[in-house]
């Protein structure tokens, strides 16, 4: 009697206690979330960000101060209960154009992050799975854009094709567009070849042709079967991603190849404040904290993410 | 290893000459005249225009001009400027050894600081030294150098008046006086460089030695009973280092790129400012030899880290 097992064993095997089968189910996202909570400082970039999102986002409706007004007897004037980020040359409110420009730069970030994602998913996929001659195409090109020298090339294409973009999108819309597009296009080669090595190593594993058994088609187990898997890295890289487009952006700005005046991005600021350094450093200092804290705190909430997704280091 | 060696630069030359069509199309297919200088002068009546435009080839379509471009550019004929009709060479050689001198002392001082920091962050990990080690290297590649050399400038220049903002490159040393100027006058530039360059090799020096710090030889080396310094220093560090300077060979050209803005902050006289210079004239020749410079530098730093790693950790095998 003792070797016959019954049903009801394999259901409940008797070692296992009643307060075991009580415990809350974990999945890996529930794991990743304890882990991030355990980084501290990673939870303080969320609070910086998120309090950064809220000024640019929120700010301009409770602060209504007009970006534009020219008020010379009020020019360069330091912080005060008035202006609490002080004023420029022209007397225009540094604060109001600081909330407006955030808005600028973090979308600027935000779009060429995930054009950048998807292009870098999408062709790290395609050359992981397919292989072959598709592969070694793919990861010339690859390389080939790995060996562009970024940033004079960027400074180049903005600055040759912002005239035609200007004229087809408007003056605004048509910087916008070609700065994420390009910052975009410059960033995907990382993440490319992250995603296809790892998809190259889960298309071997038994699950992959297990689905295929089923007659799963190649984009099912492209989408639903492999990529969930290379998900943790190209979370990482997206987060991270977005602080460094927020610095390309600047960085373009700050040389004057990038958005115009009236569109007052982080950068921009601190170029127009370099001629003032000495009348006005506080023109220069405020946005170059919000460009820094906004980086900061994307950086370790990155940090964070990469501690939390990676399986080998959850307790 | 010499096969290998063969074959990665036979791929590295059509790689370079693809990169140098590319940059080429753009340029050429890119609106804008470089002739709007002349254009915008009255004086300048259409023919002689039309002239100038044959003289300089621009009459020609641009695969023409390219393959001439590049049929030249091999035998050390690098074009004239469109600006200031200067052989482009002797243009970029007078300015390379100012980014040069700032960014080599600034790569150098960045090593001297980094790995011994790195090293020590991590063989005592979660100590003091290591908390402030890696929220300073964290927040230093965080801030974006533009910044740091404004703030340098507003402390160390506006408010207390200790050093000249402007790089006088008109500066000749040849005294005591005239040295401590050049010196006074290249410490923020190098300090805005270093600084960046110093927390990124921090991070990775201190991450590689996490990686080997638990490995089995650690273990056998201390098993045989060798002091603690002679494990870190003759046993870790050594292979903690391979990765450190492949990336220092990697990351090489990308210093000069990311010269170009200090060069900009400081009004320093290098290659990056002559590039923005010439964007903003569109002097496609001036501009075509520095970025395809620049895409030279990466593909042979490239080549260099590869063979570098092969040379120093013998783990790795090319066949």
């Amino acid at each position: 009697m003792a070797t016959t097992v019954t049903a009801q064993d394999i259901i409940r095997p008797a070692t296992v206690s009643e307060a075991a089968l009580r415990r809350p189910s974990r999945s890996l996202w529930s794991d990743a979330m304890r882990q991030f909570r355990r980084h501290h400082l990673a939870m303080l970039g969320v609070v910086v960000l998120v309090l950064l999102l809220v000024m640019t986002l929120l700010g301009p409706l409770v602060y209504r101060v007009p970006t534009d007004a020219i008020d010379y007897s009020a020019g360069l004037l330091g912080p005060s209960l008035q202006h609490p980020f002080g004023t420029d040359d022209l007397g225009r409110d540094l604060l109001a154009r600081a909330m407006l420009g955030g808005r600028v730069s973090m979308a600027v970030g935000v779009v060429a992050v995930l054009i950048a994602i998807t292009l870098g998913t999408l062709i790290g996929a395609i050359a992981g799975f397919f292989g072959g001659r598709i592969d070694s195409v793919l990861m010339r090109v690859t390389d080939l854009f790995l060996a562009l020298p970024v940033l004079p090339f960027l400074l180049m294409v903005t600055y040759m094709f912002r005239d035609p973009l200007k004229k087809v999108f408007g003056p605004e819309l048509g910087i916008f567009i070609l700065i994420v597009a390009v910052i975009g296009a410059l960033n995907w080669m990382p993440l490319a070849r992250l995603v296809r090595a790892s998809f190259l190593s889960v298309k071997q594993k038994e699950f992959v042709e297990a689905a295929r058994c089923v007659g799963a088609s190649d984009w099912r187990l492209m989408l639903s079967h492999i990529l969930p898997n290379t998900l943790s890295a190209v979370i990482v890289a997206a987060t991270v991603g977005v602080g460094s487009a927020i610095i390309t952006e600047s960085s373009l700005s700050f040389l004057g190849v990038g958005f115009p005046p009236d569109m007052p991005t982080w950068g921009r600021l601190l170029f127009d404040a370099q001629q003032y350094l000495d009348l006005a450093p506080h023109w220069a200092i405020f946005p170059g904290l919000m460009i820094f804290l906004a980086v900061l705190s994307i950086n370790y909430i990155g940090d964070g993410l990469r501690d939390a997704l990676d399986p080998r280091k959850t307790q | 290893m010499s096969r290998y060696l063969v074959r990665r630069i036979l791929l590295a030359i059509p790689t370079l000459l693809l990169i140098s069509f590319v940059l080429f199309a753009i340029l050429s297919l890119a609106p804008g005249d470089p002739l709007s200088q002349f254009a915008a002068n009255p004086a300048v009546p259409p023919e002689v225009r039309e002239n100038i435009r044959r003289a300089l080839g621009l009459d020609q379509p641009w695969p023409i001009r390219y393959v001439k471009w590049l049929w030249s550019m091999m035998h050390g004929d690098w074009g004239f400027s469109f600006g200031s009709r200067v052989a482009v060479w002797d243009l970029i050689k007078l300015r390379i050894p100012s980014t040069l001198a700032v960014v080599g002392i600034a790569y150098v001082v960045a090593l001297v600081l980094a790995i011994p920091i790195g090293i020590l962050s991590a063989v005592k990990q979660y100590s003091m030294f290591d908390h402030v080690a890696t929220t300073f290297a964290f927040m230093g590649f965080s801030v974006p150098t533009f910044f740091t050399g404004l703030l340098l400038i507003i402390v160390l220049s506006v408010k207390f008046q200790l050093l000249p903002f402007i790089y006088d490159s008109t500066l000749q040393v040849h005294d005591l006086s005239t040295l401590g100027a050049q010196i006074r006058q290249s410490i923020m530039p190098i300090t805005v460089l270093a600084l960046f360059q110093t927390a990124v090799l921090v991070r990775y020096t201190r991450a590689s030695m996490l990686e080997n710090l638990p490995q089995d030889y650690v273990r056998t080396a201390r098993a045989k009973g060798l002091a603690e310094s002679s494990v870190i220093n003759r046993h870790v560090v050594r292979n903690s280092l391979i990765p450190v300077i492949t990336l220092i060979a990697l990351t090489a050209p990308t210093v000069f790129s990311g010269a170009l803005i200090t060069e900009q902050i400081f009004r320093v006289p290098g290659i990056g400012s002559l590039l923005i210079t010439s964007i903003q004239n569109n002097d496609i020749p001036v501009i075509m030899a520095i970025t395809f410079t620049f895409s030279i530098l990466v593909v042979l730093f490239n080549l260099v880290a590869d063979v570098l790693y092969g040379v120093l950790d013998p783990r790795i095998r090319y066949d």
